[in-house]
């Protein structure tokens, strides 16, 4: 089908779009990529009636690494970070993003436009969430930086405020000696996941658990981060029993059924896949040591 | 209902092309309809099957998740823009004729576009890459076997090309 009727907005500075969207309040929507947002009015699920088209608003495309982490901002396409050699410095960005849809459509989508659509079985909300990180977002007259834990609010929903751009999303590093890892099963090759799993593994000298986490997709209203480390640790990460991670990590899910999978199903996923991905990301956190 | 339409000036094919549109008018359409460019196919107008699929700026998108005013002042190249100039298939064209990779053709604008950027960016691509290249493209008749039999033989065909034309050079230039 077509797009319902709109006002089209194509501001050219930062100001002029927060203006727009100040003014719009609740009837504005920011059109980023596309690639969720044009679905959404094709099928006519979405009607807004301002459409604010950010992409010749410029400054929005950086990614930019420090010390502390990568911030990725508004217009870098899934495809710019995916090759992007600043975003390397945190290969969860990569492991993650291979996953999301089709080349085609990360050379348009966004990773910031994916944290704001928050789709709880969408891969970059649950790698903002395993790592801890952050959305800065604008409106005429101020910013805020709201944390993940904050920001995801429910399935499609963020903190996001009418009026508001999300202008950057922060991930931040993790310490030395650790290593991830982001596996899932979906139906076809690109589509979203039945259910999946981010890790993140630390360990000490001796190459002991010290740390390790998991954020699960497809299983809950937003995604949800399981800390397994009294389940994992502080054995050596090369005998680590995962199953007693996985077993913590089923108990703390509440998926649900759907045409796709039962919910018993998708726990049971959950649990393979956790352990795939905490073995993984310890294996790869040896590999950083060695 | 008055909608408020909006210039756009779009290089197509190397052609610079104007349209006047409404702001909700995508990209697949103005190039079908504004345009009159129905090479660039429409099946399912929510980013699943990939018929729609053209060059932007010679990366591959979605036509049908795209709008024709976000798109005003860039570059496009559809299928019809794919030939030489003198209207000789290009190597993917030919590979895709060659190797039976079609039976309908609906689809096929979609995967002649996504693979020409692909195999550009990866002139000898692996079985997995090949693969990876094509599976966001539905095809419902062919099946993928011939279409990703037609990617190895475009890279080979473009490749020899190259060849060819490098040993042409040196001819010249001795
Ligand atoms: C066939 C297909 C398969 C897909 N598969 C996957 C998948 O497996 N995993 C996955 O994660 N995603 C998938 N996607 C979605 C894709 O990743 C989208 O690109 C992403 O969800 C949204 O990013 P966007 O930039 O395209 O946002 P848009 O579509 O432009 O916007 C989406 C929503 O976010 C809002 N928004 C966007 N950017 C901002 C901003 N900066 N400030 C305020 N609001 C903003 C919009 O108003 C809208 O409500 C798929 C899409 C398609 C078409
Ligand atoms: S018509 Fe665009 S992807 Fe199907
Ligand atoms: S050739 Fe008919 S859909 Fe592909």
């Amino acid at each position: 089908m077509k797009p319902p009727p709109f006002d089209y907005h194509g501001p050219v500075t930062l100001g002029e779009a927060l203006d727009v969207l100040a003014e719009a309040g609740p009837d504005g929507k920011v059109l980023a990529g596309g690639q969720s947002l044009i679905p959404l009015l094709n099928m006519r699920l979405a009607a807004p009636a301002h459409i604010v088209d950010v992409n010749r608003v410029p400054g929005l495309d950086g990614i930019e690494a420090g010390q502390d982490g990568v911030r990725v901002g508004a217009l870098a396409r899934h495809a710019a970070v995916e090759r992007s050699p600043e975003a390397a410095a945190l290969p969860l960005l990569r492991q993650a993003l291979r996953l999301v849809a089709h080349p085609v459509i990360r050379n348009r989508g966004t990773v910031v436009g994916s944290l704001v659509h928050a789709d709880p079985s969408a891969e970059m909300p649950a790698v903002l969430a395993l790592l801890g990180g952050s959305v800065r977002l604008a409106a005429r007259g101020g910013e805020r930086e709201v944390a993940a834990a904050d920001f995801f609010t429910g399935p499609m929903e963020s903190a996001l405020r009418p009026g508001e751009l999300a202008v950057s999303a922060f991930f931040p590093a993790l310490p030395g000696r650790s290593g991830t890892a982001f596996h899932e099963v979906s139906r076809r090759h690109g589509d979203y996941a039945v259910a999946g799993v981010a890790a993140a593994v630390t360990l000490d000298e001796d190459l002991r658990v010290t740390a390790a986490r998991v954020a699960c997709v497809s299983v809950g209203p937003v995604p949800v981060v399981v800390d397994v480390t009294t389940a994992c640790g502080p054995r050596p990460a090369g005998s680590a029993g995962w199953e007693a991670a996985a077993a913590a990590v089923r108990d703390r899910i509440e998926p649900e059924g759907d045409i796709h999978a039962t919910a018993d199903y998708r726990r049971h996923l959950t649990g393979v896949l956790a352990v795939r991905a905490l073995r993984d990301a310890a294996a790869a956190a040896h590999g950083e040591e060695a | 209902m008055n909608e408020t339409r909006h210039r756009v000036t779009l290089k197509v094919n190397g052609v610079v092309r104007e349209a006047t549109v409404p702001g909700r008018r995508l990209l697949s359409d103005c190039l079908r309809h504004d345009l009159g460019l129905t090479g660039t196919h429409v099946g399912c107008e929510h980013g699943v099957c990939g018929a729609c699929t053209v060059l932007l700026d010679g990366e591959p998108v979605r036509s049908c998740l795209m709008f024709a005013v976000t798109a005003d002042g860039h570059e496009i190249t559809t299928v019809e823009g794919l030939a030489r100039g003198d209207g000789e298939p290009s190597p993917v064209q030919r590979a895709f004729s060659e190797c039976h990779a079609l039976q309908c053709g609906f689809c096929t604008p979609g995967f002649l576009c996504a693979v020409t950027a692909f195999l550009r960016d990866n002139p000898a691509p692996s079985e997995e890459e090949a693969l990876e290249a094509v599976s966001g493209n539905l095809c419902r008749c062919t099946g993928y076997q011939n279409i990703l039999k037609a990617v190895h033989r475009a890279a080979e065909i473009q490749a020899s090309e190259i060849q060819a034309a490098e040993i042409q050079a040196e001819e010249g230039g001795a």
